[in-house]
């Protein structure tokens, strides 16, 4: 299956890019995608937990399990106002 | 629409209230000079737009249920920002003032916390970062 993956401000920044496409293997949770992208993405092993995350724009738990299609994004601190 | 890249038009927030509203509230977030001691030249908004919106739409009907006969309106800028420009704006009407201030004051404390936008920080000597409100204090 196939997710596309957004990264925004920080994470954008130290991913290199705003979105890519990953093929996943069927039953992969959102906590397993985040231990893979934060074996490569230097900045992100700086976080000791696995930061809020969203799938087709609704937050989500680490447990939830990605579908074919998904939007994922992890994110980073929020600080609108 | 709660997003926008053009400047908010505070004027036209005042024409907000209902014929059953006799109290509105607009708070107003303002980009400052300087944070955490350091000089702040401009504040670039960026958000992750469709969840934003979403998120604050959930906001404002959440808001009106806790409140009722309360109505809140969100607007927020993206993209840069010169200092005194407004980042932000709630406007809540109600029948009486108390439910206009407290769904105003909750609404901006809850953007803050959970919708998905981020702000970069410039000072006057070309450096910049984002802000991570969680390492304050």
């Amino acid at each position: 299956m196939r997710v596309n993956i957004l990264h925004f401000a920080s994470f954008r920044e130290a991913a290199g890019q705003d979105e890519e496409r990953r093929e996943l293997p069927e039953g992969t949770r959102v906590s397993d995608l985040w231990l893979t992208l934060r074996g490569e993405i230097p900045l992100f092993g700086r976080y000791p937990a696995m930061p809020p995350a969203a799938v087709n724009r609704e937050y989500v738990g680490p447990e939830t399990i990605l579908h074919d299609g998904d939007e994922v994004a992890f994110l980073p601190p929020v600080a609108g106002g | 629409m709660y997003l926008t890249s053009s400047p908010i038009d505070v004027a036209a927030l005042l024409t907000e209230a209902r014929a059953l509203d006799g109290a509105l509230c607009i708070f107003l977030g303002v980009v400052r000079n300087e944070n955490e001691g350091r000089e702040t030249t401009r504040i670039l908004y960026e958000a992750y737009g469709p969840m934003a919106e979403e998120e604050m739409s959930r906001i404002a009907r959440s808001l009106g249920q806790e409140w009722p006969k309360t109505r809140v309106r969100i607007l927020h800028r993206t993209g840069s920002l010169s200092v005194g420009e407004v980042s932000v704006a709630v406007v809540a009407t109600a029948p009486h003032r108390a439910d206009a201030f407290a769904a105003c004051r909750a609404a901006i404390d809850r953007i803050k916390t959970t919708v998905p936008i981020w702000k970069k920080e410039f000072h006057p000597d070309g450096s910049s970062e984002w802000v991570d409100p969680t390492k304050k204090n």
